[in-house]
């Protein structure tokens, strides 16, 4: 039998799966590209001062981001 | 002033994204508790709505005002980082859907699902749980990502106020609307609103991740502007990509 967990707990699980659902969900990759422009931005606009890179780079990797993902989710359905 | 350079384009922006993202929320809640009223009678499922709104209201009081004492280049950059991956949700989903790849949102498809469901849980005499239970997630969750939106849109703008009278009148328009046409939400063009709404979020999100990174954008607000028209050309060549493929593959399944 398994134990019944206490409203707290149960309450921050929640919580948490919420959050992951609301950020990861069926999208990791999305998150993860997110991560990576934000560090590829930081490099080139915080520790480099390459600020006209960065106003490029951002958008572009964003768009980079979303195709790739559209083009996941096409191979997958052309799977089934 | 004139009023075209007294209202900013970023706020003209922050007003369109606010709005139109909880005005699909709205609509989202709103199949669900009109299915539960409709189905196991309205006094839960007014009793589910009102408590969602409590607990969600107690959400707002506790951290809207917590985010103002946020450094604003920490907040930015993440709710830059959240809007983006928030945003490109929605674009994605909503390039699929016009594209084909997978069904459109059908609202009267979920209220049918959503009454056949509850039906088959049976009838209560008193108090109906599960319909408190289905009407309080529906609103809580749908009402959430309202509150996120109006929460992180608004603070990082400095215009929480705004965004939030901007959300009140969205909720009450489309909860009006939809008890007037009650069960006819799915005339709603739902998908263009989500599309229009990850284009904002994007653009949003793309800005505010480069302002919290201190990158000095040509054209301060303006940019915004010219993220929304790349966003939307973007948005449009991924479309007509995905529709040259989807009848080359059902001709292939005919065959």
């Amino acid at each position: 039998m398994t134990k019944r967990q206490s409203l707290p707990a149960r309450l921050v699980k929640g919580f948490a799966m919420f959050w992951w659902d609301f950020l990861v969900g069926d999208t990791p990759e999305l998150f993860i590209a997110v991560l990576l422009i934000i560090g590829v931005v930081a490099l080139l606009s915080l520790a480099g001062h390459f600020n006209t890179a960065a106003v490029i780079v951002l958008p572009l990797l964003a768009v980079g981001a979303l195709t790739l993902s559209v083009r996941r989710a096409q191979r997958s359905s052309q799977r089934k | 002033m004139v009023l075209g350079t007294a209202v900013s384009s970023g706020v003209v922006v922050l007003v369109g994204a606010v709005f139109l993202a909880c005005a699909v929320e709205m609509v989202e809640a709103l199949t669900i508790v009109l299915a539960v009223g409709h189905t196991r009678g309205w006094r839960s499922a007014f009793e589910g709505t009102g408590a969602a709104l409590v607990v969600l209201t107690a959400l707002v009081a506790a951290f809207g005002p917590a985010l103002v004492h946020v450094p604003i280049n920490v907040l930015r950059l993440v709710v830059g980082g959240v809007l983006l991956i928030f945003g490109m949700q929605w674009l994605r989903k909503a390039i699929l859907r016009s594209s084909g790849l997978k069904a459109k949102h059908d609202e009267d498809e979920i209220y049918r699902a959503k009454v056949a469901e509850l039906q088959s849980l049976g009838s209560t005499v008193n108090r109906d749980r599960v319909a408190f239970v289905m009407a309080f997630k529906g609103v809580f969750l749908e009402g959430l990502e309202v509150v996120i939106t109006v929460l992180t849109l608004g603070t990082s703008a400095h215009r929480l106020g705004l965004a939030a009278i901007v959300a009140a009148v969205a909720v009450v328009l489309v909860g009006a609307v939809g008890v007037v046409v009650a069960k006819q939400l799915s005339n709603v063009p739902e998908n263009a609103m989500k599309m229009a709404v990850g284009i904002l979020l994007v653009s949003y999100g793309t800005f505010w991740t480069g302002e919290g990174l201190k990158v000095k954008w040509p054209g301060n607000d303006l940019m915004l502007v010219s993220f929304i028209g790349i966003y939307l050309v973007v948005v449009g060549l991924l479309i007509a990509m995905l529709r040259r493929s989807v009848p080359q593959r059902s001709s292939e399944v005919v065959a």
